[in-house]
Formats: C-alpha cells, structure tokens, sequence
C-alpha cells in the first residue's frame, strides 16, 4: 500500500505539467465567442491561470489536500461530484461487460484447448479475430441499427435510464444495485434493458484476448507433466480439467484480466459515445478538447487510483490461488 | 453452479425488460402532445449566461427562462421555414418605449403583467440589478452589452417602480436590438440578493444552479451531462402561451444515435443537423420528419488570408486566390446545398447596402494566373491552409477542395488540422495562420457591425491582420448610425466595395442553420443565437 504513494504523487504532478501543456488555451475558450483581449485576460485572472506554474501547483495540491479537486469549467460542476457520478456509470459498464465476456471466454478458451480443431475451436477463433478487428464504435453502431432501429427491441440508446424513470437513490451508484436496494424493480429492468446493447458491445471486444489466453494457458497446462501424472493415476476428466489443469491456467487468465479491465476503461470512451453514456470516458474527452484542467487532472488521478487498486486486487488473488506467489513477500 | 444461475437470471430479465418498454416510450414521451423530447449534441454547463465559462447550449436556457424588455418578432421565409426578424423589435417586459429627441435616453414603461415565479412583479429595480450586473462581471457580456454602447452601472436608472431608463454616450441604432439577445435578461433581484455575499456580490454560485426569473418556462432539472428538463410557467402573460408543457433535452454526443432517434420517432425535434443528414432525412423517412432551416444572418464562411504573411500582402495574390476557388463544388460536397452562393455578383461595386452579398468573383483559373503573373509570382508558391477540426463537417472537405484547385494555378498548400480547443487561440487571439478557414457570425444584422468585428484591425475575428485606414474610419462613422441616415448608406456600400476589392476575407457561403423535427413538430424558428425557443413550439397529437 505505502508503495502506492510515490506513484500516486508522480501522477498528480504529471498530470499537472501535462495538461499545462496542452496546446489550447483554457480563458480564451471559456470567455466565449465573442470576447476580446481584456475579457480573455479577466477570465484568465478568474480561473487563477495568470499565476507562475508553481504557484498554480501548490494551490493545486494544496486543495488537493483539503478533499477539493476543483471545479470542471465545461460542466460548471466539482470534479469530485462529477466522478462519483460518472465512475459508477462507466464502472458499471465495464464490470458487466467484463463478466459476460469472462463468462463467454473462459468456458469457450477451455474447449477450444480440450478440443483442438474442433468446431468449438474454429468458432473460439472466429469471435477472436471478430473481436479484436471491429472497433467497438462500429459494433455499438451495428448492434443499435439493428436491435433499435430495424427491430425495435432494444430501448433508445439514450444513457443508462430511459427519459421517463427518475435514477434510483444514491446508494452505490450502480443503478441496478440501487435499484434492487430501493426495492423498484420496474427501473431495475429498465436499466438492465439499457445495459444489454452497450455491455454486449463492450464484451465483445474483451473477449478476444481472454478467450486466447484461455485457450493457451489451458493448452499449456494439458500437455504439462502434472496433468500427465493426474491422467496416468487414473483421475476423473473434471478433477484433471478443473483443478490441475484449469487452476494453474487462470494465473495468467488473472493478469490478462487485469490488463483488460484497465483497456476497457479506456475503450469505453466510444461506447459511451455511441450509447449517451454518461459516463467518465466522455468526460474526459470533452475536458481534454475544453483543456479544462480541473477535469483532466481529476480524470487522470482516479484512474490512477483505479489501476492501483485493480492491480493490488488481482495480487490479492494471485496469491490467494497460486501458493507460489506468496504474500509475504 | 453461481455462473449458471448467473446467466439465467440474465436471461430471463432481458426477455421481460424488452416488452414493456417498446410500448411505454414512444406512447408515453416522445409522442405525448404536451411533451417535446429534444436531443442535443452539447449539454449546458451553467443556469447563468453571465457566469464566466457558460457554454453556447446554454444561451438556450438563458432564453427560455427569463424574460428581457424587448425582443425580435419572427417571420416566415419563401420556404415555408420561420426564422426570427432582425428588422421587427417587439416588447416582453417592457410595455411601451421612448427615445429622448436626442437620442441619448431610452425610457421603458413595466407591463405589470410581469411577474417573476414567485409572484413578485417585476420593478425597474430588478432591471438595474440585472444590467449591473451584466456590465460588471466582465467576460462575454460585458463586450456584449458594450456592443450596445452600455457600459458602466450609472447608465442604468430606476425612475420608479414602472419606468426604467438607459442613458447612454451618444445614439446608437446598435443599443434597442443589443437589448433583445440574451445577454441582457432579467432577474429576481430581491431573490438573488439574499444569496448573494460579500465575495460573490452577484450571487453567481446561487444563480449558477437556481434561477430567479420571469420566463415562459422554469428548469425543473438539470442533470449535468444528461439532461435538463424545462416546464412552462403557467403564469407567463407576455407573450402567446407556449404549445408544449414538458421539454426534455436529452444529450446525445453521436450524430448518427440523435438521427436514429428522431428517425425512429424516440425524439421530437433535434438541432444544428448536419447539412448531408438534412439532405437525406427527409425523403427516407417518406415526410415523417421534416427539417426546418434559414440562412444564418450575418455570417459567412469564409477562406481568411492573413496580410502579415507573404505574398498575402499583395492584392493580386489574394484576388488571385479568389478567382480560383471552387465556389460550386463546395456548395455541392461540403454545405449539401444547404448555403447561400456568395460567388457571382456582377459589378466590384456594390449596388445595395444588403449583407452578405455575392462578391464580384467566380471560379476563373486563367484570371486567377494573369493575376499570379501580374503579381510576380507566375510559378506560384507554397503555403499552408488551417482548419478547425471541430468544425471538420464543413471545414474538411471546403479546405480539400481548395487544395485541389490552388494547384491548378501553382500554388501548393499543405493542410494544417488543429484541435477545437486550440483553434482560437491560434486563429483569434493569436492571428497567426497565414490561410484559414473562418466563420464569424454577428448577433445585431448590421453590415458595420459585421465590419467592426472581421474587418477593423486588432479586433477578434479580423483574423486576417487586415489593416485599412478608410475602413476603420468608415466603420467608427456608420456603427452607431441610423439606418435611414442619409450618409449610411453610402458608407456601407463603400465598405462591401473594399471588402471587394481587396479580399483579405473571401467569403465562401452563407451557411444554413437546419433543425430537423417529426411532422407533428410546429412552430420552430431559426435564431440569430443558434439556440432553440421553445416558447414558440407546438406539437399535435400523434
């Protein structure tokens, strides 16, 4: 844990100089479309930008400190209240999308490794090459054209409620958690329904390097020695399968794991385009085009914070299913 | 064993979740007769237009919620389209009017029919703290309302409860029009006072997420990056009572889901629709949604050439340039047919004081090489052309095409995309682009007005660094004129002949602000702010 600090602290300042070296300008964006010199330069002195870097720093980390990230200037909102809101939302997403693309992939990597050249093999291959060559825009786009638009199935790609549903209480922040709390079922359903279409997007994409590490892992871990000496001792196919051969397999279905997840984070960005997702990916972008420093700086450290815990939570299982990497050291 | 449980419970809520919804949307909101669902590129940041960094969308707020003393009448063009009319000022708040015989002093009678939410009537009072206010916390409506010669607090007079005064330097015809944008919009003083504080004597923060107005509608809510809902105010007395009850604007960042949606009959009516799709919306749907659109007053897209950059500076090579631009392929592939020609006009000079008019030039090559060779550069010469990704719709395929033609004549141009955020900094603030693409439009319908911004030096969108001594002059001598002043005419005519003749500005099109809308979607008109008035909006059942 303490490790993360110089990490968390490298972050603050790189964020800080990188987004002072964006090429736009920040007071002549936000004074407007019609303002002139000494607008510009009144805006500037507003948002504190007339000060030396360091000076802005200090301020910066000392707000920091103090709980305050600042105030987005393109939604006229605090950064704080702007990520416990959106991270849910894109958190969400990824989460769901992530299980359905562990629940396709993994069982999907194993038969394909137990039956090599097989269907189920060729069918793994196609989904991965599928997967990895559409972009995830184009898919939200196609699944939208036909799901909405030709057969009406879906709800209108309209962010994660429909127009009509209030969002549930505050609670986690993931609507169909809240939702269920709140005890409604009619807008658990109707987040749920606006979940299908960008989770399915979202999963298809992170299927491909699960399913292909499944598969290889799990091709590796049959031909290996110990699951040899299982077969030759007579054991059951679902003991040798599942508990030799499949346990030490999901080391690195673990890591690619994590990898994926930090990626999709990333990748999100489109799908929530696509979707009127309102979630932190779009924030981002829009605070990067706006150069909305507050925003940027915001986004990047909580992504940081993310990584840092995904990555010191994918360790906690590692050790946890793998004796070999131990916690004591 | 869990995953299994997992998927069927998955899949059982996705078979139950699709059917209901089907039939509750389109039954429910969009095709509701009292509610209009509206989807938008961009949400608003901001309640308060004169709150430092409030984005564009947000004027739409601004004008739907709060009232100002007069506002712009609206007419109905050849097409059939409706558009605001920049000649007709028409009271809101204010009653009745008069201008002192030397034109210095404005007086404005109250309608007591105004009311603010709360019931309070709206006093001269409420007015001064209003345009104090909007003079004084700088930014963007500062030089608006400067626009309109209004400057400092102490122009500002509350006679008495009912009668309201503006005194200003000297008549200007710029001041009763400068007052019907949204800038100048009225607030609940008493309201806002009570929030305010001795570091925020304007009361900015409370303003900023609660409004204290008068308007035809009130925010209900504001989720920001999702939505905002509008409601009519009940009460409202100054003006026809709006069609709709329920406005919903809903953000929706990919233009082809906004298409969708409309298509589909989810949403009601969504704006600033690119000229393919507006081209193309209509007849798929076989008439279902139609699109409505005017020519946008007082702007042009223009190719800039920047004077402080050789061979700019030379006059032949910036007619040169004219002469070979490709006028008619860019109407065709970058405006969809949604622009008004500016190429063509007869006579370099101007026979009318109408603006924007077509320039004297065409697509000519072999002028555009006599005058290469006149300027000494028969070989012709390389040099980049800047555009603004944000704008890339247009400014795209316009700069490729550009590109292309210049060639023909031997100029070589290297293309030069920079990202929206960057761009005024550069093009604007900076003027260091030497060939760009520009698109300046001015509130007030006024050729000076239009000149004061693009063509005086020093000033924002002369982006061209053009620098003319009979210019400057002629704009400082006509902008406050009247318009029936014998010598306004002459004088204008006398700037669109040197906007002629020396094209450091060459103006492309006059582009089109389209809305596309379902059939049962009535009354929508174009607005010189590019927002959508939804007071004027009326919906028929489906």
């Amino acid at each position: 844990m303490l490790q993360a600090v110089p990490s968390i602290f490298g972050v603050i300042v790189i964020s800080f100089v990188l987004t002072r070296a964006l090429p736009g300008d920040p007071a002549v964006y936000f004074a407007g479309a019609m303002a002139d010199k000494e607008s510009i330069e009144q805006v500037r002195q507003a948002l504190g930008l007339d000060r030396s870097w360091v000076e802005q720093f200090f301020i910066y980390v000392g707000n920091l400190a103090q709980g305050d990230w600042g105030q987005s200037l393109k939604t006229g909102q605090p950064v704080t209240e702007e990520l416990l809101k959106r991270l849910p939302a894109s958190l969400e997403l990824t989460f769901i999308g992530l299980g359905l693309a562990v629940l396709a992939a993994v069982p999907l990597g194993i038969l394909a490794a137990t039956n090599p050249g097989s269907w189920v093999d060729h069918i793994c291959r196609l989904l991965v090459t599928a997967g990895v060559s559409l972009p995830t825009f184009f898919t939200g786009l196609f699944l939208i054209y036909i799901f909405y638009y030709l057969l009406g199935w879906s709800p209108s790609p309209l962010g994660r409620l429909n127009i009509l549903y209030l969002s549930p209480s505050h609670v986690t922040g993931f609507y169909i958690i809240d939702s269920l709390i709140a005890g409604d079922l009619e807008i658990f359903l109707g987040a749920l329904a606006q979940l299908i279409l960008p989770t399915i997007t979202l999963g298809l994409f992170a299927l491909a390097p699960i399913a292909r590490m499944t598969r290889g892992a799990m091709l590796g871990a049959l031909s290996s020695d110990y699951v040899r000496t299982a077969r030759a001792n007579g054991l059951s196919k679902s003991m040798i399968l599942l508990t030799y051969a499949f346990r030490n397999a999901s080391l690195p279905v673990l890591t690619t794991l994590g990898m994926v997840f930090s990626f999709l984070l990333g990748a999100n960005v489109l799908v929530e385009k696509v979707f009127s997702w309102p979630g932190i990916g779009s924030f981002a972008i829009e605070a990067l085009i706006a150069s909305d420093y507050a925003a940027v700086q915001g986004f990047v450290l909580s992504m940081a914070l993310l990584f840092i815990t995904v990555n010191l939570t994918i360790d906690v299982i590692l050790a946890i299913t793998d004796p070999r990497v131990g916690l004591e050291e | 064993m869990k995953r299994r449980n997992f998927l069927k419970s998955m899949g059982v809520a996705t078979g139950a979740s699709i059917l209901p919804f089907l039939k509750y949307i389109p039954v429910e909101a969009a095709g509701k007769k009292d509610t209009l669902v509206v989807v938008a590129a961009n949400g608003i940041n901001s309640l308060d237009l004169h709150r430092k960094g409030t984005n564009r969308p947000s004027y739409q707020v601004t004008v739907n919620i709060y009232d100002r003393l007069v506002r712009f009448g609206v007419k109905k063009l050849e097409d059939g389209s409706l558009a605001y009319d920049s000649t007709k000022i028409e009271p809101e708040v204010a009653e009745s009017w008069t201008v002192s015989r030397d034109g210095k002093t404005l007086t404005f009678k109250i309608n007591p029919k105004a009311k603010f939410w709360d019931g309070t009537p709206v006093t001269a009072k409420d007015i001064k703290w209003s345009f104090d206010r909007a003079v004084s916390l700088g930014g963007f409506p500062a030089v608006q309302m400067k626009a309109g010669s209004m400057t400092k607090p102490d122009q500002f007079i509350a006679v008495d409860d009912k009668t309201f005064q503006i005194k200003l330097p000297k008549p200007s015809k710029l001041t009763l029009p400068d007052l019907a944008v949204p800038i100048p919009f009225i607030i609940n003083s008493k309201v806002a006072k009570s929030k305010a504080t001795a570091k925020d004597p304007w009361a900015t923060e409370y303003l900023h997420k609660n409004p204290a107005g008068s308007g035809a509608f009130k925010i209900v809510r504001w989720d920001p990056g999702q939505q905002f809902v509008y409601e009519r105010n009940e009460d409202w007395a100054l003006g026809p009572k709006p069609g709709v009850k329920r406005v919903i604007v809903r953000e929706v960042p990919s233009a082809s889901t906004r298409r969708a949606l409309t298509e589909r009959g989810d949403a009601d009516l969504y704006m600033d629709i690119p000229a393919k799709d507006s081209k193309e919306i209509v007849t798929k749907t076989g008439g279902k949604v139609k699109v409505s659109g005017a020519p946008i007053d007082n702007c042009l897209h223009v190719l800039a050439l920047n004077l402080k950059y050789k061979p700019f500076d030379n006059i032949k090579v910036r007619q040169a340039i004219a002469y070979a631009i490709p006028y008619g392929d860019i109407l065709k592939a970058a405006a969809y047919g949604r622009g008004k020609p500016m190429f063509g006009g007869r006579d370099m000079k101007p026979t009318s004081v109408e603006w924007p008019q077509p320039f004297p030039y065409d697509t000519n090559l072999e002028k555009a090489k006599v005058l290469l060779d006149q300027a000494g550069m028969p070989g012709g010469f390389e040099t980049t052309l800047s555009y603004n990704l944000g704008l890339a719709a247009w400014q795209e395929p316009t700069a490729l095409l550009i590109q292309e033609s210049l060639k023909k004549i031997g100029i070589k141009v290297k293309l030069d995309k920079i990202p929206g955020a960057s761009w005024r900094t550069a093009a604007l603030v900076k003027k260091r682009l030497p060939m760009h693409l520009e698109n300046f439009g001015g509130w007030l319908n006024y050729p000076d007005y239009y000149f004061f911004w693009a063509y005086k030096y020093g000033h924002l969108f002369n982006s061209s660094n053009y620098k003319n001594p009979e210019i400057e002059k002629l704009v400082n001598d006509t902008l406050h004129m009247e318009v029936i002043d014998k010598k306004y005419e002459e004088n204008v005519k006398r700037m669109i002949g040197i906007a002629f003749e020396d094209v450091p500005r060459i103006p492309i099109y006059q582009p089109y602000l389209d809305a596309a809308m379902r059939a049962p979607v009535n009354g929508y008109a174009s607005w010189f702010h590019r927002q959508l008035d939804v007071r004027s909006i009326t919906k028929a059942g489906v």
